[in-house]
């Protein structure tokens, strides 16, 4: 067993693309877990697509060993935590089994949102932060100024700062060093009862939900009765290990370790996230632990089988990948336009992205995704208030008394010459200006009160081409608030297309119906005869355009009694028909589905 | 079997449903000649040109008069063992090889199959090869009916599309081929190409040539040619509205001279619809000889109902021609085409006439189908005295996909389609 005091449970903390991954794959291979031959870039994201997204999606914690300065050999478990601003419940979860983190900067570009959100995070979490410039290699890095920036956020002194390079491994050993001498050991109770935080949980095919656990009191010890508190499940701990990366069982787990447990338990929703793992029959007097908020959806949007016959097997992809994204939600529903699907929530639009690519990769479906919507609250004449998912939940206009749409706070670091523009934006999309903090005379802090409509409209990709790629943003649920909202509907040949309707702010209406009428103008093929598309709110139409009706379809040419030829081509044509989705008597393809909705270039 | 069939009746109005079903029984031979000085850029036909390898081209006729004599009648069908209704030689540049030429492929038909004295005898030409020498041994020889790859009447046009004459030189060519003595004379023309400016003026003047058939034919974009290649690295590529214009316009002039549309691209004064590509819409039997050349002939046991065969030979010449020579047949594929998919392809070959199809069990189940309902609520496709006509010639194809999409109807017999693989 361990030696409490020689353990050291961090993570790490970095905006995309400032390298974590790298830094992790460095510690790993400094420290002898994994050999430079294994190595793998990036070892610890193991799907496919975080390998080529190049962002982590699931938390994952390794067991590593170091030989500290002093000549003590340390236990260090390195927690890994996503990277993105979807994904920030479950950097909460990873921070709460650790006592401390690394907050990586890139020596070129400084301190981003994100990564300040994480930090912040992580300080409320309790955790002592060593803040790590690195990339320090790169002959556009900056240390000096970077080191500066960290200190004024983090409010320590400049020699507090670690300079590495993930790269090249230049000062991974003095890293590792520091997480020794600054982070405290865990603390905790050997002699009291089991209690140990599930702070994160996957579906294996072969074992079953296996979790990953932190233990905080006692020890947890492989063969022992346990309980979930929270589900109240009694299961036997069949097995207990850790990761290092490779699986090695062990005989338990002691205080302040982190490794894995399996029960056996093949539903993953016996098993939450943030439940406290006991002994079996002791549960009575022991306290469970603080938990964490079930994780909240703030973008929804219809997913549909391209091919009406695939609706099973969508659901049945939808259930398999819950099994290990406990943040997804789904509900069927039923679209005139697009047939059977699911309403499903999501973190943000990332996540929406990658469960959409993971769905049509891993298997293997062809999906139109409606437009994202966020969850408006309609207040009724009746004084009824519901939550409003999707456009057609919206009741008709004369019915509601107040409509409401969430809040977010938005915090934007940027480079202090683009503070004008910034603004400007935010105004645009009807925010409200909160405090600002110079974080060095070149970079500044933003503080907003944005609508998440907005956001999750085409607010990052604009502020992004607005600052030439140098502002960062971060954004944290904050409250509803009563605005002046209205549903547009598209119309093809005069019938209301569901797929395509989205509520929107009045004063956008107009902009965002002729955006979708022209784009559809364009889409969709010619058809037999002319076709009026159009966007109305309620019964008044505020844009239309038209289809021309098709009017040429014909190879003149026989081919000199080549008949085989002219079928083949007829038949080819056919193949090409077969894609389109009849809305009335329009055919429309599936990619003007998708591409209508396409939210980026709007 | 009726007279008329052995005799087809003159005097017949082009888009007459009388002439165009009757057209089913003419029996008639295509013969090819892939010969040309140069590839158009719009062109994806089974052409040889001199920097292809052309050998000589009496090797050529020498292979096509052996793929002939190699042929036997092949079908078991009655009525066949008949001397051919019309033979259409086509190409390529047929007028690329010398009259003698031309003529012993006529006398190599005439010897293997008879041709009826009535017959017509077509030949497609460029009006640059034309000369009244050749065009008087050419009707010695036998031939009734030239077809000219006019184009154009505009030289920016005709440049654009690679033709290597004047507009002149296609007036001359009419003047030549009326005082030699052929009996109908064809001018083909090509609409919608993107520097097609004065596309009117084309059909005026070749309405003023008098020639007794006319042929429009949009510019089509061929994957594989020329033309694609330069639409693909940018070059403008045909307008589709722009060609429904200049289709439409095409039609007005033709209707106010006395022309008659009789299929979708086909213009005719009274007697002189083609009757080779007439029998091809008719779904008729007919032979093919040369370079990738298509036949269609029916089989089955007499009494039971008839399966089509459409066989293809090969488009590489020397494999043509070491076939042939070999004694084998050039053949690289054919599929065959009975029940249902036999009767979706009488449909869609018929509907492209004026004159329209029988609607039959086909036609019954199109009218009935969702898509049938659809284009004729669209103004597309009309039904008639038990036939099915397009009224928008435009939009045959919509017809003809709806066509192909038809389940096959309790009324009819087994569907079968069996294609062998070809080596082309």
């Amino acid at each position: 067993m361990n030696d409490q005091t020689r353990i050291r449970n961090f993570s790490i903390i970095a905006h995309i693309d400032h390298g974590k991954s790298t830094l992790a794959d460095r510690i790993l291979e400094k420290t002898g877990a994994i050999s430079e031959r294994e190595m793998r870039d990036q070892v610890l994201d193991s799907m496919d697509l975080e390998r080529e997204r190049g962002i982590t999606i699931k938390a994952q914690a390794v067991r590593i060993r170091h030989q500290h300065g002093g000549g003590h050999t340390y236990t260090l478990n390195l927690i890994d935590t996503p990277g993105h601003v979807d994904f920030s419940y479950e950097v909460s979860r990873s921070l709460a089994s650790c006592e401390g983190a690394l907050l990586v900067v890139d020596a070129s570009q400084g301190v981003e949102a994100q990564t300040l959100a994480n930090a912040y995070l992580a300080i409320e979490h309790g955790l002592e932060i060593i803040p790590v410039v690195n990339k320090i290699d790169l002959p556009a890095a900056d240390p000096d100024r970077v080191s500066e920036e960290l200190s004024t956020i983090l409010g320590g002194s400049l020699e507090d700062v670690i300079r590495v390079s993930a790269k090249t491994g230049e000062g991974v050993v003095e890293l590792l060093d520091a997480v020794v001498d600054r982070l405290p050991p865990p603390g905790g109770d050997p002699e009291a009862p089991l209690r140990a935080l599930v702070f994160d949980s996957y579906y294996d095919s072969y074992r079953g939900v296996i979790s990953y656990v932190r233990v905080v009191d006692g020890r947890l010890r492989q063969g022992e009765q346990v309980r979930f508190m929270a589900t109240r499940l009694d299961d036997g701990a069949d097995e207990v290990g850790v990761l290092t990366p490779a699986v090695v069982p062990v005989a338990q787990l002691g205080t302040g370790e982190v490794g894995y447990l399996i029960t056996g338990v093949k539903e993953i929703d016996l098993i939450r996230v943030g439940d406290t793992v006991t002994l079996a029959g002791s549960s009575g007097g022991v306290e469970a632990l603080a938990g964490y908020a079930e994780p909240k959806p703030m973008v929804f949007s219809g997913l549909f089988p391209t091919d009406g016959d695939d609706f099973e097997r969508l659901r049945e992809a939808l259930d398999k990948l819950r099994l290990n994204d406990a943040s997804l939600v789904y509900e069927a529903e039923t679209s005139r336009a697009l047939g059977f699907g699911f309403r499903c929530g999501f973190l943000g639009l990332l996540h929406m992205e990658i469960v959409r690519e993971r769905l049509e990769r891993e298997y293997d479906l062809d999906l139109v995704a409606t437009s994202p919507s966020v969850e408006y609250r309609a207040t009724t004449t009746s004084g009824e208030v519901l939550s409003v998912r999707s456009p057609q939940d919206l009741p008709h206009a004369a019915k509601v008394e107040k409509l409401e749409e969430p809040y977010v706070k938005v915090m934007i670091i940027t480079p202090s010459e683009y503070i004008g523009t910034v603004m400007e934006l935010v105004q645009a999309k009807r925010g409200e200006m909160g405090d600002m903090t110079y974080l060095t005379p070149e970079r500044v802090e933003l503080h907003y009160r944005v609508p998440l409509a907005e956001i999750v409209f085409d607010f990052f990709d604009q502020l992004k081409s607005r600052t030439r790629g140098y502002a960062s943003l971060d954004y944290e649920p904050a409250d509803y608030k009563a605005s002046d909202l209205v549903r547009v509907d598209i119309l093809l040949n005069g019938q209301p297309v569901d797929a395509f309707s989205a509520i929107v702010h009045k004063d956008r209406a107009h902009h965002f119906g002729r955006t979708m009428v022209k784009r559809l103008r364009d889409l969709i093929p010619r058809q037999l005869f002319d076709v009026p598309v159009q966007a109305a709110i309620g019964s008044r139409v505020i844009a239309r355009e038209t289809i021309k009706a098709k009017r040429k379809d014909v190879l003149a040419k026989c081919y000199g009694g080549d008949i085989t030829r002219k079928r083949k081509l007829l038949e080819r044509q056919k193949e090409g028909k077969r894609r389109m989705k009849m809305v009335g008597q329009v055919e429309v393809p599936q990619e003007a589905f998708v591409a209508a909705l396409r939210i980026d270039d709007a | 079997m009726p007279s008329r069939v052995s005799e087809p009746r003159r005097a017949a109005l082009p888009d007459s449903p009388a002439l165009a079903d009757g057209a089913a029984e003419w029996w008639s031979a295509y013969v090819h000649v892939p010969f040309c000085a140069r590839r158009c850029p719009y062109c994806d036909f089974a052409v040889v040109t001199p920097e292809e390898g052309a050998g000589p081209a009496t090797r050529y006729v020498d292979a096509v008069v052996a793929e002939m004599a190699q042929t036997p009648t092949r079908s078991d069908r009655p009525g066949l063992r008949r001397p051919l209704d019309a033979v259409y030689v086509g190409g390529g540049t047929p007028s690329r090889l010398p009259a003698t030429e031309l003529h012993r492929l006529v006398d190599a038909l005439r010897g293997s199959f008879g041709v009826a004295d009535s017959a017509e005898i077509t030949l497609e030409a460029n009006p640059e090869d034309w000369t009244p020498s050749m065009a008087e041994a050419l009707v010695g020889a036998g031939f009734t009916r030239v077809s000219f790859g006019a184009q154009s009447f505009e030289p920016t046009v005709l440049s654009y599309l690679g033709r290597a004459h004047t507009p002149e030189e296609a007036a001359a060519a009419v003047a030549v081929a009326r005082h030699a003595g052929f009996e109908s004379i064809s001018l083909d023309l090509i609409y919608g190409s993107p520097p097609d400016t004065d596309w009117r003026d084309t059909v005026r003047r070749a309405i003023e040539l008098q020639p007794d058939h006319v042929s429009t034919y949009a510019l089509t974009v061929e994957g594989g040619t020329e033309l694609f290649r330069s639409i693909a690295a940018g070059a403008l590529a045909p307008d589709p509205d722009r060609q429904a214009d200049a289709y439409e316009l095409a039609g007005d002039e033709l209707g106010a001279a006395g022309y008659v549309r009789y299929e979708v691209s086909n213009y005719a004064k009274p007697d002189h619809a083609v009757r080779y590509t007439m029998a091809v819409w008719a779904q008729a039997q007919y032979l093919a000889f040369g370079l990738g050349a298509h036949d269609h002939l029916l089989a089955g046991p007499p009494g039971a109902e008839p399966v089509g065969v459409r066989r293809r030979n090969v488009r590489r010449l020397e494999a043509y021609l070491e076939a042939v020579e070999a004694g084998r047949s050039p053949e690289a594929g054919r599929e065959r085409i009975a029940g249902w998919q036999r009767e979706l392809e009488r449909l869609f070959l018929g509907i492209r006439r004026a004159a329209g199809v029988a609607a039959g069990v086909g036609g019954t189940a199109l009218l009935a189908s969702p898509q049938g309902r659809r284009l004729v609520e669209a103004g597309v496709l009309v039904a008639a005295d038990d036939r099915l006509r397009v009224l928008r010639p435009l939009l045959t194809d919509a017809v003809s996909r709806a066509i192909l999409d038809l389940p096959p109807s309790a009324a009819s017999s087994r569907p079968e389609l069996s294609v062998s693989p070809g080596d082309c």
